[in-house]
């Protein structure tokens, strides 16, 4: 258990990081809203709690690694990355522009911080479990983190690298899956039923977790337990809402791939507490 | 100044309009029907609208059984998820066999803009020429992309048709012909030819305006047919002009300009300037930056137009 004040000051970190990303989208002008505010949490939780990993040296071996693949998402990394301290804030104001670090999706050779580029759905847990193989290879203690999208484990190669993870016995291997309900045509049950995920995850053998994706508390009691699993990589389900943190934001399908307006960002400033 | 129409919207009408002439038409997509256009298919025929999810090698193996049942299935999704996610998929299951199947794919190159090299294709038309049994289409414009969705369709074989994410100016009339392996001479020329495909055709118009106040007269070649390719149209180009440029928002290796040079130096050797990207990957910016970084714009076309006159 996290004393309360530790876990308030995540939550007041999380706020702050919403908005960052609402911030950034709105001078972006494009850019992924629903799926970055349905993840901000479990990021809060792993960069601000978690992960072992030190801004002042990005490179440093021993560091924990986390593989976004949902990459669509950046907008939330990199909010996370600035107030980490791997490059101003000020940056996030570049993003998605000509000549910044900050790519659309994140690159790996533009933005300090970043360890693979992702973008194409389904890849990036396979470079995760390449990660952890070599974190054991090396005699390293290191933990590797990845975060899916519920629509995005509707791709074969999802399954492909949950076959290898188990099979390789990748105990230091930790995924959450951002189960927000929805992709870009809809509800995922619509538009490509994926589910039951928990026993699929379970029949592939790893270690499975659900908790309440914007509860940091749960958050980080889940990827406790995942450290101290043995012979197993551990799938955490957060049951999210996308654009969590807007009202006007949250369970549409239509926010997945728009900034907010001027007006929206105004809105959900005060929404945030913040003006 | 021009209308200006995606043509990805283009697609989705001519879609639509086939859909509602030919019950055997079915169209598949992965999650992006509305970025794609799919989806006013989708609305009016649900019953024969199937969304794989994101799962792009799925459906382009789906399309290849429904074809074989006899279906004419459209299946769409972005070009570098297509060509590139689906390409086993498509060589085996649709080129290899012959399957009576279109991938329409949108987002073709870098005026897909602020997602970054991540999501702008710049290979597939290489890729996809590289198949045999494969037709590969891409239209300059709405209208010609309108003509080409439906010759395809007409067209009893795996067809692959590269469209774009942003509005780009008309070129071709409403209602124009299209037919698979033929270009078009859409201006006279004798000092030098442009031969262009996609976007870069409307920048070669403009290059070529720019050109005669120079009182330099230049012809323009449209290749909507990437493959098979109009032999015949481009020998003629060489032989009467004796100097080509090629513009593809693509990259130089293996697409237009390689196909283009293929043919120029077995058949009839003269020199060739390659504008496209030069073996490198796109980034984040708007479109229009992004064309002129990467050298695709009338100002660039009008440089080689001069560099490749002083090769003569
Ligand atoms: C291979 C691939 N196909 C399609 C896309 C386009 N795309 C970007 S985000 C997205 C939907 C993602 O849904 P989900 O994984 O549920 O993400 P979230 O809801 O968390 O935003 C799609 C289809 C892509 N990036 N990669
Ligand atoms: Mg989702």
């Amino acid at each position: 258990m996290l004393k309360e004040e530790t876990v308030r000051a995540l939550e007041q970190t999380a706020r702050q990081l919403r908005v960052e990303i609402l911030k950034m989208l709105n001078t972006a002008k494009s850019g992924h809203t629903g799926g970055s505010l349905s993840a901000i949490d479990a990021l809060t939780a792993l960069y601000f709690h978690q992960m072992r990993h030190d801004p002042s040296n990005p490179k440093w071996e021993d560091r924990d690694r986390f593989v976004l693949s949902k990459g669509h998402a950046a907008p939330a990394l990199y909010a996370c990355l600035a107030e980490a301290g791997y490059f101003s804030r000020d940056d996030l104001k570049t993003l998605r522009r000509f000549g910044s670090h900050l790519q659309g999706h994140p690159d790996m050779n533009k933005t300090p911080g970043v360890e693979v580029c992702t973008g194409s759905l389904g890849q990036g847990l396979s470079q995760a479990v390449g990660l952890a193989i070599a974190s054991k290879l090396a005699g390293r203690s290191a933990r590797i983190y990845s975060l899916l999208g519920d629509g995005e484990v509707q791709e074969g190669q999802i399954w492909e690298a949950t076959m290898a993870a188990a099979h390789f016995k990748l105990d230091n291997l930790c995924v959450i899956l951002d189960h927000n309900g929805l992709q870009i045509d809809g509800e995922v049950e619509k538009v490509m039923n994926v589910g039951p995920l928990g026993p699929k995850f379970l029949s592939f053998n790893w270690h499975v977790l659900e908790v309440d994706g914007h509860d940091i508390q749960a958050i980080c009691q889940a990827l406790e337990n995942a450290d101290e699993t043995e012979g197993r990589p551990t799938m955490i389900i957060a049951r999210t809402v996308k654009g969590k943190g807007v009202p006007f934001f949250e369970h549409k399908a239509s926010y997945h791939g728009v900034p907010p307006s001027d007006d929206e960002l105004t809105r959900a400033l005060e929404h945030l507490g913040h003006s | 100044m021009s209308e200006m129409i995606a043509t990805r919207d283009a697609y989705g009408k001519a879609l639509l309009e086939l859909g509602q002439e030919n019950p055997r038409v079915v169209a598949l997509d992965a999650d992006l029907s509305g970025s794609t256009k799919t989806g006013m298919f989708g609305k009016e025929f649900p019953e024969r609208f199937f969304n794989a999810g994101i799962a792009e090698a799925n459906m382009v193996g789906m399309a290849a059984g429904l074809a074989a049942g006899g279906m004419i299935p459209f299946a769409s999704t972005f070009a570098v998820f297509a060509a590139g996610r689906a390409f086993e998929q498509i060589r085996q299951s649709l080129a290899y066999p012959k399957m009576n199947v279109k991938v329409v794919a949108t987002h073709g190159g870098i005026t897909v803009g602020e997602d970054g090299g991540s999501h702008q294709s710049i290979e597939d038309l290489a890729i996809m020429r590289a198949l045999p049994n494969m037709t590969v289409l891409c239209p300059a414009d709405g209208p010609e992309t309108e003509a080409a969705v439906r010759a395809a369709a007409a067209y009893d074989g795996p067809v692959f048709i590269r469209l774009g994410r942003s509005k780009v100016p008309v070129v071709f009339t409403e209602g124009c012909d299209f037919a698979i392996g033929r270009g078009a001479t859409l201006r006279q020329g004798t000092d030098m030819t442009f031969i262009t495909t996609g976007l870069m055709t409307a920048q070669a118009l403009e290059a070529a305006a720019i050109l005669a106040e120079e009182n330099i007269s230049a012809r323009v070649v449209h290749l909507g047919s990437i493959k098979p390719l109009d032999v015949d149209l481009v020998l003629q180009a060489a032989r009467e002009t004796g100097a080509i440029v090629t513009a593809e928002e693509h990259s130089v290796i293996g697409g237009l300009g390689g196909a283009v040079c293929e043919v120029i130096c077995e058949g009839y050797p003269v020199p060739v300037e390659r504008v496209g990207l030069r073996d490198v990957f796109g980034q984040s910016g708007l479109a229009e930056e992004l064309l002129a970084h990467y050298g695709l714009t009338p100002a660039h076309l009008v440089e080689a137009a001069e560099r490749v006159m002083r090769r003569k």
